[in-house]
């Protein structure tokens, strides 16, 4: 007999009652394992906490690596010619002759000799005031202003410069190097701290999980009675705790928000004063960018993926160790 | 449809509690397994439900040696099994129209579709009035009753039951009797464990009686 003629005669053999009146399940698709078996609350907390550090870590990476970006733009767009004193040569000469040089290389706004009385200003603090500095074997400089570092061929300005005697070209790339290698730095740092944040998110939902399923055993079982496949079991916990997964990631992510927000409001309250004067200098003012907000809210739908597909593996491969 | 050959069974290092066991249960057949207290009843309807594997012997399941079937095979066969437990494994916080319906609904599909054909079972087996009620508000008898729904929602080709009629009064014992014989009716294969004897005489049928570790078969 097949499914089918089965089905049929079932129908024949029962008696035909009513199907109508209200809707049978007014509870809608009521969640198989129930939510109150797991420890909900505390692994929202936990999951709440560690959004708001990895979102916190985002926005310190954010912060530094900007203030790397503006410090390394700053200092690529100004270039220094310094004309050692050599004796036999026109200083003031050479000067005339570097800028004229730098003006004339693509990419160079402008070149500027600094006078003599501005080099005596300079020196000022250490040799104190009313110095001639004619008869001292200083260096001279031209501040050349770079309009577009990409254009500047360094390596050609080099060259040219080196007709002249006694002339050198700093193009801060150590500085900018420095700069580089620091901004890195605290990327990599901000990495490690993130991927330890994750970890522990990981590691809290592992045993969140074999407690909740500890906690169903006979709801599993009963699901594998009636032909339950794994992923179907799987799928069951793996909704709740993506659900959970959400929450705190919410929860801390939007705290972490929040807490931003602050942050540029204070920060441009304080303007003006000098300790801000100096964070400015520092950090380039407390002001997380866009980039920090949108990797708070990628924080947030990568913690609730991370929590699911979390759940779900460990609730798998405890079923497949069960067979 | 289920067959055993020289099938044993022990538990550990234990004794042996099922020896040489050969039958074969055929499709749209009836019949009662029965014998004394800890004769290995629940035990074998184990194997016949592939929750156990045999620790010597051969099952066939549905054409399937099950001793060499794998685990993501298990889902399918235990579909076309219903089983009701003793004990009856109903699921406290959903209703009664929810546990019947869980068969179906682990198979993936929606409560659209097999809203009515639950409905209709309820009303069936007598439950039309309490499914919306949660299992610990039901009655030993309406709990049996909604086992045994939740076992046939699926249209299995076998239907197993463990005593079924231990924790209901008579009258209702025979009521539940009837249920089994519509549903072999519309043929699907019945085993039904049970030590009341009485149940035996009201209906006649095969009879798989296990004494000391083997089995008698009565046709």
């Amino acid at each position: 007999m097949t499914s089918r003629q089965k089905k049929d005669s079932k129908a024949d053999s029962r008696p035909a009652p009513e199907i109508s009146g209200p809707e049978i399940s007014s509870r809608g698709a009521v969640a198989i394992v129930p939510p109150k078996s797991i420890a909900g609350n505390a692994l929202m907390l936990v999951v709440a906490i560690m959004s708001f550090l990895a979102c916190l870590t985002v926005g310190a990476v954010s912060i530094v690596r900007d203030a790397a970006s503006d410090w390394q733009s700053d200092i690529a767009r100004e270039v220094t010619i310094q004309i050692r004193p050599i004796e036999g040569i026109d200083i003031e000469a050479s000067l005339e002759r570097a800028a004229g040089i730098a003006r004339a290389a693509p990419g160079v706004a402008s070149a500027r000799t600094v006078s003599s009385e501005e080099t005596t200003r300079l020196l000022e603090p250490w040799l104190g005031a009313g110095l001639d500095i004619a008869g001292l074997p200083v260096p001279r400089l031209v501040i050349v202003t770079v309009a577009d570092p990409a254009a500047v061929d360094f390596a050609a300005l080099r060259r040219d410069l080196a007709t002249i005697n006694g002339a050198s070209l700093d193009d801060h790339r150590v500085w900018t190097e420095r700069l580089a290698s620091m901004a890195r730095t605290t990327v990599i740092i901000g990495l490690g701290v993130f991927g330890l944040v994750l970890t522990a998110t990981v590691l809290s939902v592992i045993f969140a999980t074999r407690g909740a399923m500890a906690g169903n055993r006979d709801v599993i079982e009963v699901l594998h009675l009636v032909g339950a496949e794994d992923s179907f079991i799987a799928g069951e916990f793996q909704r709740h705790f993506m659900l959970l997964g959400l929450k705190g990631g919410v929860a801390g992510g939007g705290g972490a928000m929040l807490l931003f927000a602050l942050g540029n409001w204070l920060s441009g309250e304080a303007i003006g004063t000098p300790g801000a004067a100096q964070v400015n200098a520092l950090f380039g003012g407390f002001s997380v960018g866009p980039a920090g907000y949108f990797g708070a809210l990628a924080v947030i739908f990568l913690i609730a993926v991370l929590t699911a597909a979390t759940s779900r593996f460990t609730v798998q491969r405890h079923l497949a160790d069960l067979s | 449809m289920i067959r055993f050959e020289n099938v044993g069974h022990r538990y550990g290092m234990g004794p042996e509690i099922l020896r040489d066991l050969s039958f074969h249960i055929a499709p749209g057949s009836f019949q009662y397994l029965t014998g004394p207290s800890g004769a290995g009843k629940t035990t074998l309807l184990r194997l016949f439900f592939l929750s156990l594997k045999p620790t010597r012997g051969l099952i066939t399941a549905f054409g399937k040696d099950t001793q060499t079937l794998p685990k993501a095979e298990l889902p399918p066969l235990r579909r076309r099994i219903g089983m009701v437990f003793q004990d009856f494994r109903l699921l406290d916080h959903l209703t009664t129209f929810e546990n019947v319906a869980l068969p179906l609904r682990v198979q993936g599909k929606s409560e659209s579709d097999y809203r009515s054909d639950v409905k209709e079972l309820l009303e069936w087996v007598g439950l039309g009035e309490r499914m919306h009620a949660l299992p610990p508000v039901l009655s030993g008898g309406e709990k049996q009753r909604a086992a045994i729904a939740r076992a046939v929602i699926g249209q299995p080709d076998l239907l197993l039951a463990d005593e079924p009629t231990g924790n209901v009064d008579s009258q209702l014992a025979h009521r539940l009797l009837r249920l089994f014989s519509e549903l072999h009716r519309t043929g699907t294969a019945v085993v039904i464990a049970t030590h009341d004897l009485s149940l035996l005489d009201r209906y006649d049928a095969r009879r798989l009686v296990l004494e000391d570790g083997q089995i008698h078969v009565y046709e």
